[in-house]
């Protein structure tokens, strides 16, 4: 049973999680359109609500953007304030 | 003359002639003050996301246009006046919303471009 336990003298490093960038500035996308429902919602969870800067990797410029043009959307209904199983 | 993007929710009981006859009349409204209209783009009869005045559809009319900024005042006093009009937004458009809609317009945009990552 010890055998095969094998006891590491440092943790084990566990998997690097997937490097954020920020696609605005890697894809030179300038402007975030409200009227663009598919691309918000990468940006919103499953209840609505929008992703904060550490889970969708924007920067701070492009994530003032995209907060505003969901903030747009919802005033006109293209996207709900809050809801179940959204995307 | 500044760029701006008016979205209009019209109430669903419109028939097909008043939303052109509405949208007529604000693209003449927006002549009349000195600017001119860009672009309409009238998306027609579309489910809304939460019921607005206990409506659950509405129509939706996008029209781009250039204007004096004092004339915005006047577009926006028509625009509540109408009751037809349920919700309506006036966005202004920086030179990158501007370009980004030439664009969008003349099928510039690649659909891998948008849907990356």
């Amino acid at each position: 049973m010890a055998k095969n336990e094998i006891k590491y003298l440092t943790a084990i490093k566990q998997e690097k999680p997937k490097k954020k960038f920020c696609r605005f500035k890697k894809y030179g996308i300038k402007y975030v359109d409200y009227k663009d429902i598919e691309f918000l919602k990468k940006f919103v969870n499953e209840q609505g609500k929008l992703l904060p800067r550490r889970l969708s990797g924007n920067s701070l410029k492009y994530q003032r953007k995209v907060t505003e043009a969901v903030k747009k959307a919802r005033q006109m209904s293209l996207m709900p304030y809050v809801t179940d199983l959204y995307k | 003359m500044n760029n701006y993007e008016l979205m209009v929710i019209f109430t669903p009981v419109l028939s097909e002639e008043d939303f052109k006859a509405s949208q007529k009349k604000y693209q003449d409204l927006i002549a009349e003050l000195g600017g001119a209209s860009v672009h309409s783009n009238p998306w027609g009869l579309k489910s809304l996301a939460y019921p607005i005045q206990k409506k659950t559809t509405g129509i939706y009319w996008v029209l781009e246009f250039t204007l004096p900024a004092e004339g915005i005042e006047k577009l926006k006093i028509q625009l509540l006046r109408d009751e037809q009009v349920m919700r309506h937004m006036v966005t202004r458009l920086d030179k990158y919303a501007v370009e980004y809609n030439y664009t969008k317009r003349n099928g510039g945009f690649a659909k891998q471009d948008k849907a990356e990552a």
